[in-house]
């Protein structure tokens, strides 16, 4: 058998010294290996032409016809299938990433990423770039049928600045789910919670389907902590250029700064989590799947 | 540890763990010192709760001593845990580690680019280690839908992916029939074999396996280590005495019933007793050490009083479980019952408190009962 037979190179000491280059293409590897399965598994169930196709189909069609028979400005219609293509990235933060690492505790994968030579953190970035491939389709089919079915139109004036909200506001997004996802692992049970209390109001209150700058300014600083209502105000702002009068709220060039601020301070917490993570794993004994 | 290429594969020194467990702290190790050298495949045998897998743990870097010292090939668990885990992999027994969605093959490629190897490279050493551990026909199967055994030979494929220099199995036959468990057993003995210095630590608490597999083993109860050699070495312990299999359809007052009687120096019941077969048809094996083989003489006689009938009899070549029943005074799955002084070394403190924890996780068979 040639496979267990390979000649091992060197010495355990010198196969144990890797320079920057081969840590660093370890790691990029390892992003690109957790993404995979997302990215492979999703259309493998049938079951994946309800979910990414004809769910956020029909969500998004019940708010368009909530809007029209409030006899809402046209516009109007437009901010709820943007807002319903973003839900798509939302959604998979706050329940599937979020709960990730806590699977993946349970099933013992959790252990042996901690075990092998890469950093977790390219362990979670892979899933969260995973996870974003997988909602971009359904995040696609939402704005299709948006354009498509109920006629929307976008004025776009500034394509570049557009494109740049709009992945600043899933780098906070993911930012938010990579630190949510040690912070479920960390809190357990009591996590759900979190995410019960992020999931419902968030609907409305992050303006997915409800203009944030109609909320005042109250509410509007309360919301803001979440990227999506941040990064949708500035994308509304953008593809219905002029469209919308004064809303309210900051010009999408400082929402985008806000943006950066958040995607930063996220991916920067989520570091420091699964840092305490593994450090209460080795201290604890908290990480193995049978001693919760 | 001056000479790095000399340094032994596992060196473990004083190590102690303990866990903070709710009514009371857990010592699942109470002091270890252990040394494997390069090329060893060293089995640490114990019951359930002896604390291997906490020492698995350790060497894995993925839990820190309380107390003590830990290195592989030289790296220290503690400081230099990146290199150790770029040299080592690990296996576990009824593992279900990855995504039932995945192929066999996809799940292993996944696998093999957390160790940083290329694209194609990964696609290659998962073509090959699928091919050597015979799971060519399952490539393409969903991994929910191996059966026990091929989910883990694909488990121990995953475990060679990055080619370590030691490997760690924790109970990699737990749960597998014998055929499986006899092919993951040859392919490990091969493995190891194939190129000089693959180290593997092997955690069991299968006798047969043990003995079958290690080149030296170390017999672990309670966070000890109590013995460690040979299988042979471990064995000539308790050649001296005269050990019998007895069994008994019957045994009013257990073990100790026995252990009482003259000449005995230990009687313990065996956890390969028929347990299962119903309540009134049950039968007790007990392993019965004597002064010399002229007291079973008085044993038997004594039997009728106990209200037992011999069922069968028979003489022990030893086995390690007599070494473990010799060392620790109970069998493997028993609760002690012992006679006369206990040849082991006193317990400490630490190793009583282990004790009382145990009771949580109850080790004794319903035979004893
Ligand atoms: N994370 C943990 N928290 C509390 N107690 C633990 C933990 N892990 C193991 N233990 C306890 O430590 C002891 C040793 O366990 P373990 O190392 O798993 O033994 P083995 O693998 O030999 O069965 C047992 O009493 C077990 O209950
Ligand atoms: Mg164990």
């Amino acid at each position: 058998m040639s496979a267990l037979a390979r000649p091992a190179a060197g010495t355990p000491q010198a196969d144990a010294a890797w320079d920057r280059r081969r840590v660093f293409l370890a790691n990029l590897r390892s992003v690109g290996g957790r993404a995979y399965p997302r990215v492979h598994g999703l259309f493998r169930e049938p079951s994946w032409v309800l979910f990414e196709i004809l769910l956020p189909f029909l969500t998004t069609s019940a708010f368009v016809f909530v809007y029209r028979a409030l006899q809402a400005p046209p516009e109007y219609v437009g901010f709820v299938v943007l807002g319903g293509a973003m839900t798509a990235f939302w959604l998979n933060v706050i329940w599937m990433m979020a709960a990730q690492l806590y699977w993946e505790k349970d099933q013992g994968n959790l252990e042996l990423y901690f075990a092998s030579p890469v950093d977790m953190m390219s362990v979670l970035f892979g899933m969260a770039v995973g996870g974003l491939i997988m909602s971009s389709t359904r995040a696609a089919v939402v704005l299709a049928v948006g354009a498509v079915v109920y006629g929307v139109t976008f004025t776009v004036d500034q394509w570049g600045l557009l494109l740049l909200v709009f992945f600043l506001t899933l780098a906070a997004l993911y930012g938010l789910g990579m630190m949510l996802s040690s912070l479920f692992v960390l809190w357990g049970r009591e996590a759900w919670h979190l995410t019960q209390l992020l999931q419902e109001p968030v609907y409305f209150v992050s303006g997915l389907n409800f203009p944030v700058g109609r909320l005042g300014f109250l509410g509007a600083l309360a919301v803001a902590l979440i990227p999506l209502a941040v990064g949708l105000d500035a994308m509304r702002q953008l593809a219905f250029a002029g469209a919308l009068g004064p809303t309210g709220t900051p010009p999408p060039e400082i929402e985008a700064l806000i943006l950066v601020g958040m995607a930063v301070t996220f991916t920067w917490m989520a570091r420091v989590m699964l840092r305490i993570l593994e450090r209460l794993a080795r201290e604890k004994g908290r990480l193995s799947a049978r001693w919760r | 540890m001056s000479e790095p290429h000399l340094a032994p594969a596992i060196d473990v020194r004083g190590v102690q763990r303990v866990y903070q467990a709710k009514p009371k702290d857990v010592v699942a190790l109470a002091g270890v010192d252990l040394r494997v050298e390069p090329g060893e495949l060293f089995g640490l045998l114990g019951p359930n709760g002896a604390g291997k897998t906490t020492l698995i743990k350790i060497l894995t870097t993925l839990l820190l001593p309380t107390a003590g010292t830990a290195s592989v090939f030289g790296f220290d668990v503690a400081a230099d845990a990146k290199r150790i885990r770029r040299i080592m992999n690990m296996v576990a027994g009824g593992e279900q580690s990855g995504y039932g969605i995945l192929t066999v093959r996809e799940q292993l490629w996944m696998f093999s680019q957390f160790y940083g190897l290329g694209r194609r490279e990964g696609w290659r050493r998962v073509d090959e280690l699928i091919e050597a551990v015979g799971l060519a026909e399952q490539r393409v199967q969903r991994v929910s839908e191996l059966s026990t055994g091929q989910r883990q030979k694909m488990n121990l494929a995953r475990g060679l992916l990055n080619d370590p220099w030691i490997l760690f199995l924790d109970e990699p036959t737990l749960g597998l029939d014998v055929s499986a468990a006899r092919t993951v057993r040859e392919l490990v003995v091969e493995w190891r074999a194939a190129v000089p210095g693959r180290t593997v630590l092997l955690t069991t608490h299968y006798m047969a396996e043990a003995d079958e597999l290690c080149d030296r083993l170390a017999i672990v109860d309670r966070g000890r280590i109590l013995a460690e050699g040979t299988p042979v070495e471990l064995k000539r312990r308790v050649q001296r005495e005269s050990v019998f299999r007895l069994e008994l359809d019957r045994l009013a007052g257990g073990a100790a019933a026995l252990a009482a009687l003259p000449g005995v120096v230990r009687a313990a019941t065996m956890s390969d007793g028929a347990g299962e077969v119903g309540r009134e048809r049950q039968s007790v094996v007990v392993n019965l050490v004597l002064d010399d083989d002229a007291a079973l003489g008085g044993v038997v006689g004594a039997l009728g009083g106990l209200g037992a009938r011999i069922v069968a009899l028979q003489k022990s070549e030893p086995s390690l479980e007599d070494v473990f029943v010799e060392l620790v005074g109970r069998g493997f799955d028993d609760e002690a019952v012992h006679h006369g002084e206990r040849p082991g070394p006193p317990p400490a403190t630490l190793a009583e408190m282990t004790h009382d924890t145990e009771e949580a996780e109850p080790l004794g068979s319903e035979v004893t009962r």
